[in-house]
């Protein structure tokens, strides 16, 4: 109902501004014209226009629907107003609205807005609002530097951080002294060659490339334990401090279980293509050389097994909770890190619970029950009992709550894959390499 | 003594006042500093704007740059907070010339925010701008440009430009892309300019940087997106160099192309048309016998050019960036044939892991795709298995696709998942699902009764929302499914005491009066207990008690019709108009007696008529919106609207469903495609690969034109074809087009083609047959010496059936000295090289020289003859070449070698290998496998006693580097060697190249490491281009060092001779002794190297020596080889 209501009501002003536009070509915009950075309760606390000003009012359309959603998750991505059309994303807490007039391809806008978001991560060390407004005049000249005339202009952060350097403690104590900078006053190298995301003349007295391959099982289990759905998505993570111009090429034991795989841009193609081997020549510093995806042909082995029984009486103010966690296939590793989420109907007013080993919390405003085990004992299985108090009067829960489930196994990759060897070209020192295995839980889910 | 202490009493004096000095200096800055800090604290507390301004003007004017600069940032914060600071204009513009260049950025940001404010203090600043865009500092241009060009002054108009005029000319790429910005910006500035702007983009259109395509092409798009023209010649230079462009480059480029290929191919979905790849026969074979009729109803053959899109696009569907996957996918589903298109499948699907915002739009598009094409995504159905942390747009997307998907085998396990989601904490999702599991249900035939008792067992859910869309849906059903539902209804009918959600009681109500008949003793008693409530229900609901009642009054008057008349009495007084309204209408026609009853004995059937089913689908496809609008009279408009397919995929339309400002239809496919040759980039022939020439008479031949499914190869074709075009008689055809064969091989299979067309030529009619050249057994028993002597064989025979043009008088004289196998292949890539250049080479004897090996000294080259026709064909080839490369007309690669170093490499010792040796050199002469890549030949030798079989070339090594090898040698019998070619692109840098050699039996890990001196290839300069060019590259890009020349030899031709022994440069005359000039380009990017050598500079044996290039890092190695050659005795 609200959906045709919304889309009759706007369809005229649309045509409408799109007959204005096409007798005035000058009001044929760039792609983004403004952004604005806007923090969960609302409040605007930067805006940057690459044209002329937008009044910030036009974030009202914005929090009406932000007001509507109730979780900040569930706001449209994508809205339209009269005259702009607004792309936000969520992350960290904070909006970052794009403000734009035309057609536009939206992942265009959405993707260089989180490209945002991880360049001031990566400036930063975090992206929060406090951090933003810290550096406020930092984050101003890196959107500048990242777009020209709405168009993304330098992303990537090896050139940026050429251009803008990065604060330091040092750096602002000694630019506060002595009234110096922190821009860069070189030219980025990267942006003006055929490799933009590595610039030239990378000095290390300690050359070291360490890559961690890093996987995660999404998977939902039915209530009776068995599998519903389950894939492993990997990733390799790199951190790479070579001096010079180093040529990489990583090659592993049993490519072909790689179904689905993106790169870096600096990874070739052709070479993946046929020789399924990575070549490339890195960025200085911290990336994502790849994910993939597992093929779905292999078996996803499930680490944990979870024996739960949650129930709500029909009658009167109470349910009963009993879970208990067990290894399953674990290839001889331990299990770490062991987290189990519950988001509680909201008629559970409070739980009473003991848990045999590590210790529970439960949010009574939110309605999060938060188990934090630790390392998994397969000798003693934990487990956390107990009753949980329903507000008298209300209904049974319809539906049980389902578990999410959070953990991590040091040193293995569940999918088997191994890397071979790392090898490196065009430089002539012996780099220090180091490949580390990592599996984790993704969107791992236990429907109850 | 007196004196002494007088002199320390002084002494003291001065340290106290000196102490006192520098104390009361200290308090001062220490008051200075306090009375700052005291400011911004006031600032901030309780000052009004005005005097904080006042402050921050005070800061500015002040002289110490960290107090203008501390202002400056404090300026620009309020501009990031939102705050006006236009009123200090006047006292920011005064520093935009500073030297700072932290202020001067601030100052900038600054200005473009407020120029169009205070337009005549604006202009104050444009001269710093002016002169910067002089500045010898590619990025100090390119932001001066940027700055300019954003500050939105309609007076400088002309100013911009002209600027951008100078700029699309840069030598610089990287100004030249922030040229096609300001095109952009100036447009938007200015629209009467477009004419000019047109013009500018034109000219970068051609620009063959990787860093331009992309922003040439958003200013195409912004300003000029009709002038399709534009972009024919640059289309295939496009498609061969968008996976080198940066990711939002990408995106653009793609959806541009889309566009484009719309409007210039024939469409590849033709009803029942079989699906022929290009590189069949049979279209061409019976078009001369004039079955024409036949090819169109069978064949549809892709232009290539179609083709080549899809596949260079193909690779970025691996791209990190979502929205480079995404513009692929969409690109496919547009451009592909339809059994392509699940290609994209299995990215679009990966998209799902990253970010909500993302997989939101992904779901969108692969909601519309999955109502199309179910089959593309069915195999990944889980994929779209909804997790209870999802948010609700991606669990409602999730739903619809699921739903999609269902068909007969799938359907019990997606109604199992969705028994869960109904139970769903999400209240609004449960609902959905319902409609689903009803649209599952009319879909599918077979589960209509499960869906059925499924829904109706919900009608008991504890959910008033869950009960609610059950019963509309379930009502919908009904009406699909005629058959004997009464219990259903009765169900109903005992529920509508509980029910309070209008929709649903309206849907009961409905339903009563639908099927009165069939429960003639509950449907009374309904309406008894809405007359009750009337008065307190929702309009929908009033309107459907008023139709109940009606059609309770045809069919059972006896006992309503006291009821009726309540309610109808009820409804005309009803606040509602359109109760109103309903109720006059249903009296008139159904109460007899009155005057008016001419439709009365109709009514029955008016009210009681059959109605058709209710179509369920999906909301993709506006199911949502008919509902609605299912009485309104528009209903066609509506649907319209809903029905999102018919925006193109991935764009903001598609994703509002509303047509957003400044979209552009997808135009359909061309009826007839429009001419294919106008994308050729020459014209002086319009033939290309697929079309075989007019002026081909035997039809045989033509197959051979489609054997090679190389990108690269139309256009090598065109050039090599142009060149024999150029070399002029039709009798040359027969050798044209073994060159253009050549030509096609080259990038993989050069060697193996030309030794192969020798095999053939015994027969000359043959020559030419692609099929009979791969034949790779024939060749097998055959020692590489053989195969050359067939291979001079195959060119005298052309020779002698064609006329005697220069180029295989050169051959044949070639193939009489070639007996030596040392010879061999140098003969053989000689002779490529021959056609390659359009055989204008007239020196016949000179040739025989260079083919020898051992004898590789000064080749006496011709500068002017084989530059003309050679140029013509670099020029095609660097359209292929991902680099940028900037050619100016000045500047002439010079294609002779004036000294070719003897040093060989050892690159495998027969000790380590087995009985098998192998050195290499550079021969410094142009690469047949493209202008990119470097020439080295390698010299394979047995060393031991028994024959080696199939030696090749195996694992390469790191993958930037481009290694084209030479062909499988089948057998090297003892004692023997032969010579062959490789073509390796080092990317201008001095990595080694590593590769395997392999024999049958054996692999050894080779390497061959150029030194700096090869990755260039000469070019010729006048002195004055040569100050010229050398006068840009200055700062930065500079390198010079003091040498020691060896005193022996200080002649000019003795210093040439050092400098070429390392460095493959061509000599600039000079019109000073002291002075040597030499100049080259990087052979894979094609960048200006210049080396200037004083040898004036200090008396004794100093010289300078000068490097000038953009890369900065060759140019300390070259000038650290030319040091250590010059200074060796």
């Amino acid at each position: 109902m609200r959906f045709v209501g919304s889309g009759s009501h706007s369809a005229f002003p649309v045509y409408w501004q799109h007959h204005n536009l096409s007798t005035k070509p000058e009001s044929a915009a760039e792609m983004i014209h403004s952004v604005f950075l806007i923090n969960y309760t609302g409040d605007i606390f930067l805006e940057k226009h690459w044209k002329s000003v937008i009044n910030r009012s036009v974030c009202d359309y914005f929090f009406e629907a932000k007001e509507k959603a109730l979780e900040p998750e569930n706001v449209p991505p994508i809205l339209q107003t009269p005259h702009h059309y607004l792309i936000n994303i969520y992350r960290g807490k904070l909006f970052f609205l794009a403000v734009i007039q035309t057609e536009v391809p939206p992942l265009f806008v959405i993707e260089f807005l989180h490209k945002v978001a991880e360049t001031l991560q990566d400036y930063f060390g975090e992206c929060s609002e406090s951090v933003i407004k810290d550096n406020l005049v930092t984050v101003y000249e890196i959107l500048e530097e990242m777009l020209d005339n709405g168009f993304p202009l330098a992303t990537e952060s090896n050139v940026l951080k050429e251009m803008i350097r990065p604060p330091t403690i040092l750096r602002s104590v000694v630019n506060t002294l002595t009234g110096g900078s922190n821009l860069g006053d070189t030219l980025p190298t990267g942006q003006l060659s055929n490799i933009p995301w590595r610039r030239v003349g990378v000095k290390y007295t300690n050359n070291e490339a360490y890559f961690d391959v890093i996987e995660e099982i999404d998977a939902i289990l039915d209530k009776s334990g068995s599998t519903v759905f389950a894939e492993i998505q990997g990733v390799i993570e790199a951190c790479v401090r070579l001096t010079g111009m180093p040529d990489l090429t990583l090659s592993f034991m049993n490519p072909r279980l790689l179904d689905d795989v993106s790169f870096h841009p600096s990874v070739r193609f052709k070479r993946w293509e046929s020789e399924r081997v990575l070549s490339f020549i890195p960025p200085d510093g911290n990336f994502t050389l790849m994910t993939y995806h597992v093929s779905s042909q292999n078996l996803v082995a499930i680490p944990v097994y979870v024996k739960q029984n949650i129930s709500f009486m029909e009658t009167g103010p109470c349910g009963r909770l009993d879970i208990t966690i067990g290894p399953k296939q674990t290839m001889g590793k331990t299990v770490e890190g062991l987290l189990v989420t519950i988001h509680m109907p909201k008629a559970v007013l409070n739980a009473n619970l003991t848990a045999t080993q590590g210790n529970y919390t439960y949010d009574l405003a939110t309605k999060v029950l938060v188990w934090d085990v630790g390392k998994l004992n397969p000798q003693k299985l934990p487990n956390l009992r107990g009753s949980l108090s329903v507000q008298s009067g209300a209904p049974k829960p319809e539906e049980n709550p389902s578990l999410n489930i959070d953990m991590k196994i040091q040193q293995l990759a569940i999918s088997g894959l191994k890397v071979n060897r790392l090898d490196m070209y065009g430089e002539k020192y012996k780099p220090f390499k180091g490949v580390k295995y990592l599996t984790k839980a993704g969107k791992f889910q236990v429907r109850t | 003594m007196d004196a002494r202490l007088l002199s320390f009493r002084s002494e003291a004096a001065v340290a106290v006042r000196s102490a006192a000095v520098s104390a009361e200096h200290l308090q001062l800055s220490l008051k200075a500093h306090l009375s700052q800090e005291e400011r911004t604290l006031t600032l901030s507390a309780n000052k009004s704007p005005a005097d904080r301004n006042e402050d921050l003007k005070e800061m500015l004017e002040s002289n110490k740059e960290s107090q203008k600069l501390e202002a400056m940032k404090r300026v620009v914060g309020l501009i990031a907070k939102g705050k006006n600071a236009s009123e200090l204009f006047p006292a920011v513009v005064k520093n935009v010339a500073s030297k700072n260049i932290e202020l001067k950025k601030l100052v900038y940001v600054y200005l473009v925010r407020y120029a169009e404010e205070q337009q005549d203090l604006a202009l104050l600043s444009i001269s710093t701008f002016q002169r910067a865009l002089k500045d010898p500092n590619q990025l100090i241009r390119a932001s001066a440009l940027r700055v300019l060009s954003s500050i939105r002054v309609s007076i400088i108009v002309p100013i911009v430009m002209l600027a951008i005029k100078e700029a699309a000319a840069d030598l610089s790429p990287y100004v030249r892309k922030t040229s096609a910005h300001a095109i952009q910006k100036l447009y938007s500035l200015d629209p009467e300019q477009k004419e000019h702007l047109i013009q500018v983009i034109e000219k970068l259109l051609k620009d063959k940087s990787t860093l331009v395509a992309g922003s040439v092409v958003m200013a195409f798009e912004e300003v000029c997106p009709d002038r399709i023209d534009l972009i024919h010649k640059n289309y295939r230079k496009l498609c061969n160099l968008l996976v080198d462009v940066e990711e939002w480059g990408q995106v653009v480029i793609i959806s541009m192309l889309t566009r484009y290929a719309r409007t210039q191919f024939a469409s590849p979905w033709r009803e029942g048309a079989v699906f022929v790849e290009n590189d069949d026969k049979t279209f061409y074979d019976s078009e001369p016998e004039g079955k024409k009729e036949e090819a169109e109803a069978k064949a549809y053959a892709m232009d290539p050019d179609h083709r080549l899109l899809l596949r260079n696009t193909k690779p970025l569907l691996q791209s990190r960036n979502t929205a480079v996957v995404m513009a692929v996918a969409q690109l496919y589903w547009h451009l592909a044939p339809k059994q392509e298109v699940s290609v994209v499948t299995k990215s679009l699907v990966r998209l799902l892991r990253s970010h909500r915002e993302v997989q939101y739009v992904v779901l969108q598009n692969i909601a519309t795709m999955s109502i199309q094409r179910k089959g593309m995504f069915e195999p990944f159905m889980k994929s779209f298995y909804v997790r209870s942390t999802d948010n609700t747009h991606i669990k409602t997307l999730k739903l619809e696709i699921l739903t999609n998907l269902a068909n007969e085998a799938n359907i019990s396990t997606i109604l199992r998942e969705f028994q869960t989601y109904v139970k769903s904490q999400d209240k609004a999702f449960a609902a959905a699902t319902i409609q689903a599991i009803g649209r599952c249900a009319t879909n599918i035939s077979e589960v209509t009764d499960t869906c059925l008792n499924g829904l109706v067992l919900l009608l008991s859910n504890r959910d008033e929302g869950v009960v609610a869309e059950s019963v509309v849906v379930i009502r919908k059903l009904l009406l699909t499914q005629p058959a004997q539902h009464g219990d259903i209804i009765k169900h109903m009918a005992k529920l509508f005491d509980k029910i309070t959600v209008p929709m649903a009681r309206a849907s009961i109500l409905w339903l009563m009066g639908e099927y009165c008949e069939r429960v003639p003793k509950i449907a009374p008693d309904v309406l008894r207990k809405i007359a009750k409530s009337f008065t307190a229900e929702e309009d929908i609901v009033k309107l459907q008690a008023v139709n109940l009642a009606a059609k309770l009054y045809l069919t059972n008057s006896k006992q309503t019709k006291l009821l009726t008349q309540y309610i109808l009495n009820l409804g005309k007084y009803d606040q509602n108009y359109d109760i109103r309204d309903r109720t006059r209408f249903i009296r008139q026609l159904i109460v007899p007696g009155d005057k008016s009853g001419a439709l009365n004995k109709y009514a029955r059937r008016i009210l009681l008529a059959p109605k058709p089913a209710p179509v369920l689908q999906s909301a993709f496809k506006g199911t949502r919106r008919r509902r609605i609008c299912a009485k309104s009279a528009n209903c066609n408009n509506l649907r319209r609207l809903a029905d999102r397919d018919r925006f193109q995929l991935g764009t903001l339309s598609h994703s509002l469903n509303s047509k957003a400002a400044g979209y552009q239809e997808l135009s359909d496919w061309p009826a007839v495609a429009p001419d294919q040759s106008v994308r050729n980039v020459e014209v002086l022939e319009p033939v290309n690969e697929w079309a075989p020439p007019v002026g081909k008479a035997k039809p045989p031949k033509s197959d051979d034109k489609f054997y090679s499914d190389e990108d690269e190869q139309d256009e090598a074709s065109e050039s090599s074809s142009d060149d024999s075009g150029s070399s002029g008689s039709s009798g040359s055809s027969e050798a044209s087009e073994s060159a253009s064969d050549k030509e096609d091989e080259s990038s993989d299979e050069s060697d193996k083609s030309s030794a192969d067309s020798g095999k053939s030529s015994g027969e000359s009619e043959k020559s030419s047959d692609g099929s009979e050249r791969r034949k790779k057994s024939a060749a097998k028993k055959k020692t590489g010496k053989a195969q050359v002597e067939k291979c001079h064989a195959a060119d005298s025979d052309s020779e002698q059936s064609g006329e005697q043009t220069s180029g295989s008088s050169t051959r044949s004289s070639s193939s009489e000295s070639g007996s030596d196998s040392d010879e061999l292949s140098a003969a053989k890539q000689q002779m490529n090289e021959v056609e390659s250049k359009a055989k204008v080479q007239k020196t016949a004897e000179k040739e025989v020289s260079l083919l020898d090996l051992h004898d590789f000294f000064p080749a006496p080259a011709n500068t002017s003859e084989s530059s003309g026709l050679s140029s013509n064909l670099l020029a095609d080839l660097e359209g292929l070449s991902l680099s940028a490369v900037s050619s100016s007309s000045t500047t002439t690669p010079v294609t002779s070698r004036s000294f070719v170093p003897v040093q060989s490499y050892d690159l495998l010792h027969h000790m380590s290998g087995k009985g098998l040796s192998a050195k290499y050199h550079f021969p410094r002469r142009p690469c047949l496998y493209g202008s990119g890549t470097v020439a080295v030949q390698v010299t394979l030798s047995n060393c031991c006693e028994r024959p080696l079989e199939e030696i090749h070339v195996g694992e390469r090594g790191p993958a930037g580097l481009q290694i084209h090898s030479f062909n499988t040698i089948e057998r090297l019998d003892p004692e023997a060697s032969v010579t062959v070619s490789m073509g390796i692109d080092f990317n201008d840098s001095t990595q080694a190249a590593n590769f395997q050699l392999c024999t049958k039996e054996e692999r050894f890990a080779v390497f061959i490491q150029p030194a700096v001196g090869e990755l260039l290839t000469p070019c010729g300069l006048s002195e004055t281009d040569f100050c010229k060019e050398q006068s840009q590259l200055r700062g930065m890009n500079e390198t010079s060092a003091t040498v020691a020349v060896a005193t022996n030899d200080m002649s000019g031709q003795g210093v040439a001779r050092r400098v070429l022994s390392v460095a493959n440069v061509g000599a600039v005359a000079s019109s000073e002794s002291h002075l040597h000039r030499f100049a080259a380009r990087t052979v894979s990017s094609g960048v200006l190297v210049l080396v200037l050598l004083d040898l004036k500079e200090e008396p004794g044996g100093g010289a300078k020596l000068t490097v000038n290039t953009e890369k900065s890092v060759m140019a300390s190695m070259l000038l650290r080889d030319l040091k250590r050659a010059l200074s060796q005795a």
